[in-house]
Formats: structure tokens, C-alpha cells, sequence
């Protein structure tokens, strides 16, 4: 892990490539983050692959319900020499929430794009292939954000079975 | 007619061996074919075989495949009831066993390996996922009543091995009482097939076409 000095110099040097791309940066129980603004994710992480972060670990979604911006995606990199990680944490609001897509210069990005686009429905512009990956087709709704319902099937225990009417047609 | 027990072991021996030099005659013939001939209808004789040599699909869905397994080895050693015989094909099968959660992504799969199996079929929901969901009631999973109808819930998360050999000894006592082997008429199902009877009849123009090998022996239209 960066120490919290390394992560401070990371995030100045991103800042100088371009002033508004680091929003806060984040050193918690030794797991260094950067908080970025959405548009700013390539250059962000080309410029830390530059530094030899140069394995994308992880990408996935987030749903901070009650707050705003609610949906997140974060970025997990691990520099393989220094065995080093970042955590590169953006969030999106649920009215746009478009964040440029990673995939043409990470190909792993792929899969796991198309999973936060199919759980919590952030679109990924500028990915080859933009669909559900785990649920059907024509499923509705993204289901890991926190205001879907819990959904599953009404069962017919015996002691419900009085309240479940026509449960069988 | 049951086969009389109150000879003993050594003269049933005796009789039967009397009986095949030919020396056995009058009253004591008729009492030994009395003692050993079983009259039954044709519909038990096809139970009986059925029921004790069930053909299951080799079919595992989650962890409850994992005691499906077991049951095979020689500890539980299904193939005391004949029921050992898992075959890689749905149209060989004649039992599907649920083993696990199925997800409403592969619900199509499982109907459609079901519907590929041939009649007579049965279907046990093995574990607490295929009966109910289980742990995993949420919007991914869903119950095999739900798009199939089963036959045997085994409950358990997942079952003992016992638990599915109970059940499978369950089925087989249901598969020797019930004649009705239909699916549709146990479960109430007719008028719901896909395809009416009329429109599965035979075209007699395709029966004759050219690529069935006719009497000249014919194998395609170019030979």
C-alpha cells in the first residue's frame, strides 16, 4: 500500500496532470484510495499504470442508497513488483450515470463492466458489448441496488397456505 | 396367491427335484404349481419393473450433486435398488433429480431437459433450494414447482445421502401403487401440450421422401 504521504504525492501528481480529476483521497486501515471525478477515469488510470499499477484487479459497483451520487464503481490496481495497491472509487448519480468504459485498455474490464452494468445498471460508454452477463435477457431492473425489492417467490409452507390463494395456477 | 411357507426349505428342494424327473403326479402337481406360479396384470409387472430400475438423469445443479454422488458409492450404494444407472442422455432418463438451486436463468434448461426426457418420468426436488429456494429466496432463484411438476421433495440443505435413498425408495413405493405413469394426468396437465395430436401426425409425403431409405436402399437424394 502507498503509506498516507505516498498516496498525498500520487494524487498531487495526478492533480497536476489535470486539476479536477482527484476529488479526495482516502487512507483507511492501510488501503489507500482515490476518489475521482467520473469523466477522468482513463487518464487516471493509464497514469497509474505509468507508476506500475499495472494489473486491474477488481472492478466493481456500488449503491450508497440514501446518499447522492448514489451509484459508485471502483477500481482495484495492484502494482505486481512493489506488491502495492490503489483503489480508484468514482460515483455517479442515478440520473446519468455514465462513466467511460476501461475495457479498450483493459481487456479484463470486459466481463466485469457488463456485471455492474447488469446489477446496478451504470453504463459504460464506449464498450464494445454493453450487456447483461448474469441475469436473462429480458430480465427488468438491476437487482443489487439497494432499493430493489428483496424479491424471491412466495412458498407455500403449511402454515401459509391459507394466505397464499391460487398460489397454484 | 403368495408362495406357501409353512414347508419347510429341504422338502420344497425335494418336490421341485421330484418334479423335474417327472415323478410328481395328481394332487401333489397341482399343489406345487399352486405354490409357485404368480398370477399378476401385465400394468404391475411393468411397475414392478419400472419402479426398481429407475434410470436417473446425470444431472447436478449445486452442492446437493455433491450428496447426489454419494449415493452412488459404496456406502449407500443405490444400485441396491436399481437405481444406479445415471445416463448422460434425458431421453434415456426417467428421473430427473433436482440437485440444487436453479436460477431463473437456467429454469428453460432444466424444463427442457425435462421435456426431452420420454414418458414415463418422474421428478425429485432434491434440497431446500429446488423445494423452496432456501437460503437463496431472492430475484435470481426459483422453485421447481414453479415451472415443472415434481414428483418427491427430499428436504434437507443439503440431504443426507439416507435422506435421498428414503426418497428414492419413497418414489418407488408411489411408481408401484399408481398405474398412471403420465405426467399430465397425475398432475392435472392435459390440454396444456405443446403441440395438438392432430399436428403430430405423420406427413405420408415425408415418410416416403427421398433421403428415408426406401426398399431400393437409398441413402440421399444424390445416391
Amino acid at each position: 500500500m502507498p503509506d498516507a504521504t505516498g498516496l498525498e504525492l500520487l494524487a498531487q501528481e495526478l492533480r497536476d496532470r489535470d486539476a479536477d480529476s482527484v476529488l479526495d483521497t482516502e487512507h483507511f486501515r492501510g488501503q489507500a484510495a482515490v476518489h475521482i471525478a467520473p469523466g477522468a477515469v482513463r487518464e487516471v488510470l493509464e497514469q497509474l499504470r505509468a507508476k506500475g499499477f499495472g494489473f486491474l484487479a477488481s472492478v466493481h459497483g456500488l449503491d450508497y442508497f440514501p446518499e447522492e451520487p448514489r451509484l459508485g464503481v471502483q477500481y482495484e490496481l495492484l502494482d505486481m513488483r512493489e506488491v502495492d495497491r490503489i483503489t480508484v472509487k468514482l460515483r455517479v448519480s442515478l440520473d446519468d450515470p455514465t462513466v467511460p468504459s476501461v475495457t479498450p485498455a483493459w481487456p479484463t474490464a470486459n466481463h466485469q463492466e457488463r456485471e455492474v452494468f447488469d446489477m446496478f445498471g451504470v453504463i459504460f460508454d464506449g464498450h464494445p458489448d454493453l450487456r447483461r452477463i448474469l441475469m436473462p435477457e429480458d430480465y427488468e431492473g438491476h437487482p443489487q441496488r439497494r432499493d430493489f425489492p428483496m424479491g424471491g417467490e412466495a412458498i407455500l409452507f403449511t402454515h401459509n397456505e391459507p394466505h397464499l390463494p391460487g398460489w397454484w395456477q | 396367491m403368495e408362495i406357501t411357507r409353512d414347508r419347510d426349505f429341504r422338502s420344497r428342494q425335494l418336490a421341485a427335484r421330484q418334479m423335474l424327473k417327472g415323478e410328481l403326479e395328481g394332487p401333489d402337481l397341482d399343489a406345487y404349481v399352486e405354490e409357485r406360479v404368480w398370477t399378476t396384470t401385465l400394468d404391475k409387472a411393468a411397475n414392478w419393473a419400472r419402479g426398481n430400475a429407475f434410470m436417473p438423469a446425470t444431472f447436478g445443479l449445486a452442492c446437493c450433486a455433491i450428496e447426489m454422488m454419494a449415493v452412488v458409492n459404496a456406502r449407500m450404494d443405490i444400485a441396491r435398488f436399481g437405481f444406479e444407472a445415471f445416463r448422460a442422455s434425458p431421453r434415456q432418463a426417467d428421473v430427473i433429480i433436482l440437485s440444487g438451486r436453479i436460477s431463473i436463468k437456467m429454469a428453460p434448461v432444466v424444463r427442457r431437459v425435462y421435456d426431452q426426457m420420454l414418458e414415463p418420468k418422474w421428478v425429485i426436488a432434491m434440497g431446500a433450494c429446488s423445494s423452496s429456494t432456501g437460503v437463496f429466496n431472492n430475484y435470481a432463484i426459483v422453485p421447481a414447482d414453479k415451472f415443472m411438476p415434481v414428483d418427491l421433495h427430499v428436504p434437507g440443505c443439503p440431504p443426507r445421502p439416507e435422506s435421498l435413498v428414503y426418497g428414492i425408495l419413497k418414489l418407488r413405493a408411489m411408481v408401484l401403487a399408481r398405474p398412471d405413469h403420465d405426467w399430465r394426468t397425475r398432475y392435472g396437465g392435459r390440454g396444456t401440450e405443446e403441440f395438438a395430436e392432430s399436428e403430430l401426425a405423420l406427413d405420408p409425403a415425408a415418410a416416403h421422401a427421398d433421403n428415408v431409405t426406401g426398399a431400393s436402399g437409398r441413402m440421399g437424394p444424390s445416391a
